[in-house]
């Protein structure tokens, strides 16, 4: 192997704590800077939302920013940044997770933001409606984005039954429809110290963390947490395909094919595969897709980017309790057509499918995600996030594993993988086909499939 | 100036005979390094004429070298798991990458080799110039790039490379050839330019014996020319509207030229930002327009200061019947800081945010090697992480209220793209 000492994120240990309430914290110290991010997770997401209230999760999270009994709604955003830190929260299928990163001096700060979060918010009514109109200027910056605009439609078409195919903002007359009862009642169902995990890491001794988080989150009861059980997805019958029409500049295509969930022991051959086709990306939603990943010796770079077809290739997979979704975007040179794209791709899959990968590809790409991992381990705030992740996924034990996991995949279980999973009558193809002027107008509701 | 090799302090810094400056500093977080190569050779660089010049050498320069084919090039840093970025700005053109600590000689070498014997093969030029042309058609199609473009246009004119589009032009892309990439890399992407920035687990000594002896032999190259730094002041408010059929929200954006770097005035400029309309999840405007009316996801400031007088910037993505509300609601809040100034709470924890959130961006090599290219870049000096605490706490509520004043809603430039029913 190429990397001769293991990630410090990787090696470092967690210490790992359930509190009586049955809050999970998890801690590393990692000295090398005076600072500490705090990650709150919360098993629940976009996953967990049913037909009338998706995108629950997602605006429950923004209005966890909106003030709670301890702290006015006009000082949620500077109570950090006063400190110089940095704040943030996101919502996806999994889970829902809010950070502060920030000097340790200000542990105490952030650990109170969590606790005050997890227990204490206020859902104002005129907080509930003011942020219903800015979900929604959310979600239309979205549809402004052909690319978005197409993976919402993908995943629609390619997931039938299991609720990962809604999109996390949720659909729009959802949004114009929840109540505030929706809100708090989705708040306070989920939002209990037994659904959640609390990491830190950083500047900080484990005891003295957990003796903090006792004073900060003891007192909160625990409470329901339970999710509802998701409809599985059945396999898939036959190809599909979407065509997206719409006023544009530019065609993209997608591909989206049935992914294992995670640690489903195709995941990880799987994720090898995927750095032969694209390049390794890592595997962190926080860090590793800011930068683009090494790429340019890949399978479909070579075909389609440097055979001039598509001025640029991505494929993504990433970990979800649940299967969910392998996809391939391009987008397409200005003056191709997108059905030669299409061909193109679909022929080099084929070739993958029936006729492997060679050794060699296989071996750069494992050099390549070990290499990923070091360099998305860089920072407390993305090891807390991995930590985090893991453990919302299933178990943070799996952050630490990530290297032997990917040394553990063998050339075979790769070539399984592509012949079982990139098959065309389980591929669901989407395109976004720009013309002149939208042949109707944007619709009122949103388009169901 | 040289200062102490320290694992925790001061970086090394030395400038070589051809001008080139080299700074190195040791961390030891991750076993790996980030190497990060600036050159004065960003947008302002391009000819007129040639606008896209500097970005098409950016997407080009690493496609083939005087020793490795393009397909060796990738084959080396895919192998190593390495990414290579070539980034470009107004003023820089950088080429950065982290490697593993093991294979930082083969990476530094492979980086300068790329930054200095570039062959720009025919082939190449001709493929990634249909790239360009498709990221320009995406641009054209994106409402914040369109109104973003626009309001540069109008605040610096077409003859001023500030009021050019950084991408150029589907037309001057296709006007560029070979040889201009060749000629801008002789002339730009040369030592005299060059700022490189070495941060990770790397002996500092033996880095930069090995970033001298791979430079020194080259020629340094001619100096840059400075841009004009007066920019004309609007003669009155303009308002412009760019129809974007299709699109479901407007984006909005409203620009005033503020001051360059090196302004005594520039701290004041960038504490009034910072409470305008970045503290807090955008400041006083995002406290409105988000917070308190609910119109808009996104709504902030940006203010960017570099050799002439830099843009400030708001900007917006909002419904298309809100578009009149929030630029009134801009007004409001304009008038009202340019008429109170800041409090004196505001100004505390805008300063405070400043000078505290110093160390998260020191925490990871990248964000340490960027530090130290925008210190050299404007000779800010090695102890400006020590020195800006006392600079931002200097500056007094009037110093800001000052600054603010030359955000006239009166003199604002304001340009709206979205869908046709979103015309104010």
């Amino acid at each position: 192997m190429a990397v001769s000492d293991p990630p410090v994120g990787a090696h470092a240990q967690v210490h790992e704590t359930v509190l009586g309430n049955g809050l999970r914290v998890l801690v590393q110290a990692n000295h090398t800077a005076p600072l500490a991010s705090v990650w709150c997770w919360y098993r629940v997401g976009s996953g967990d939302e049913s037909s009338g209230t998706t995108g629950v999760s997602h605006w429950v999270e923004h209005m966890n920013f909106k003030g709670s009994a301890g702290i006015p709604r006009d000082r949620v955003k500077g109570i950090i940044e006063q400190h110089g830190g940095h704040w943030n929260g996101y919502t996806w299928v999994d889970q829902t997770a809010y950070t502060e990163t920030a000097t340790t001096d200000a542990l105490d700060h952030m650990l109170f933001i969590e606790a005050e979060r997890m227990g204490r918010c206020l859902y104002h009514p005129d907080d509930c409606e003011s942020e219903r109109t800015v979900i929604i200027s959310e979600l239309q910056g979205g549809e402004n984005d052909p690319e978005q605009l197409l993976d919402q439609e993908v995943a629609a078409t390619a997931l039938q039954a299991h609720p990962y195919r809604h999109p996390t903002i949720g659909w729009l007359s959802d949004l114009q429809a929840m109540s505030r009862d929706d809100l708090l009642g989705h708040y306070r169902r989920f939002y209990v110290p037994n659904n959640a995990t609390l990491v830190v890491v950083g500047d900080v001794e484990p005891a003295d963390v957990v003796r903090r988080a006792v004073r900060h989150f003891d007192a909160i009861p625990p409470g329901d947490g339970r999710r509802v059980r998701r409809t599985a997805e059945p396999p898939q019958r036959g190809g599909r395909r979407v065509d997206v029409l719409r006023a544009g500049t530019t065609a993209y295509l997608k591909l989206a094919f049935h992914a294992p969930a995670f640690p489903d022991v195709d995941f990880f051959p799987f994720l090898v595969l995927d750095a032969v086709l694209t390049g390794a990306k890592g595997l962190s939603l926080w860090a590793s897709f800011r930068t683009p990943p090494p790429q340019r010796s890949t399978r479909l770079y070579r075909g389609l980017v440097d055979s001039g077809l598509a001025s640029s290739v991505m494929g993504l997979l990433l970990p979800t309790a649940d299967p969910y979704l392998y996809t391939l975007s391009a987008t397409v040179t200005e003056g191709v057509p997108v059905s030669s794209v299409e061909e193109r791709l679909l022929h080099l899959l084929a070739d993958v499918r029936d006729r492997g990968v060679t050794r060699d590809e296989f071996a750069r790409a494992k050099r390549q995600l070990a290499a990923r991992f070091v360099f998305e381990s860089d920072s407390v705030t993305n090891i807390g996030h991995q930590i985090g992740f893991f453990d919302s996924v299933g178990d943070w034990r799996a952050y630490p594993a990530l290297r032997t996991s990917v040394e553990a995949v063998s050339f075979d279980d790769v070539l399984a993988v592509a012949a079982a999973r990139l098959r065309p009558d389980a591929c669901t193809v989407g395109v976004f086909q720009p013309v002149a002027d939208d042949p109707a107008p944007p619709p009122a509701s949103p388009p169901v499939p | 100036m040289t200062g102490p090799a320290s694992a925790i302090g001061v970086p090394i810094r030395r400038q070589l005979g051809n001008g080139a400056v080299v700074l190195v500093k040791r961390t030891t977080t991750t076993p790996a390094v980030t190497i990060n190569a600036s050159f004065r050779a960003g947008a302002v660089c391009d000819p007129p004429g040639k606008e896209g010049l500097a970005h098409f050498v950016s997407r080009t320069i690493d496609r083939g070298t005087s020793a490795r084919t393009v397909d060796q090039l990738s084959d080396e840093l895919d192998g190593r798991g390495v990414t290579l970025s070539v980034t470009i700005n107004r003023h820089a053109l950088s080429l950065v990458s982290t490697c593993l600590a093991e294979d930082f000689d083969a990476i530094l070498r492979l980086l300068l080799e790329v930054s200095t014997s570039p062959t720009f093969p025919d082939e190449e030029v001709d493929t990634r110039r249909r790239e360009i042309v498709t990221l320009i058609r995406q641009d054209d199609d994106t409402p914040g790039t369109v109104a973003l473009e626009r309001v540069m246009r109008l605040l610096y004119g077409e003859a001023h490379p500030y009021g050019r589009p950084p991408r150029g032009t589907v037309d001057s892309v296709h006007r560029l050839r070979r040889s201009d990439l060749a000629d801008f890399v002789a002339a730009r992407v040369v030592p005299s330019t060059l700022v490189l920035a070495i941060v990770g687990d790397v002996d500092p000594d033996r880095a930069l014996a090995l970033a001298s002896s791979l430079l020194d032999s080259l020629p340094g190259g001619a100096a840059m020319p400075l841009l004009d730094p007066s920019i004309p002041r609007p003669a009155g408010r303009r308002d412009e509207f760019i129809a974007m059929p299709g699109k479901v929200q407007a984006d909005i954006a409203v620009g005033f030229v503020a001051v360059a770097r090196a302004d005594p005035a520039y701290e004041s400029y960038w504490l009034m930002n910072t409470i305008l309309g970045q503290y807090a999840l955008g400041g006083r405007l995002g406290a409105r327009i988000r917070e308190r009316q609910g119109m808009a996801y996104y709504v902030s400031s940006a203010f960017e200061a570099a050799d002439v007088p830099g843009p400030l910037l708001i900007r917006a993505g909002v419904d298309p019947g809100n578009v009149g509300s929030v630029l009134t609601a801009v007004d409001e809040e304009l008038r009202t800081f340019i008429a109170e100034g800041p409090s004196d709470r505001e100004l505390r924890e805008a300063t405070q945010y400043m000078v505290g959130s110093l160390p998260r961006r020191l925490e990871t090599n990248a964000g340490i090697a960027s530090f130290l290219q925008t210190v050299e870049f404007f000779g800010l000096g090695l102890d400006y992480d020590r020195r800006m605490a006392g600079l931002l706490a200097s500056v007094t509520r009037d110093a800001v209220q000052a600054a603010a004043a030359r955000l006239d809603p009166d003199q604002a430039t304001v340009v709206v793209a979205g869908p046709p029913e979103a015309r104010p």
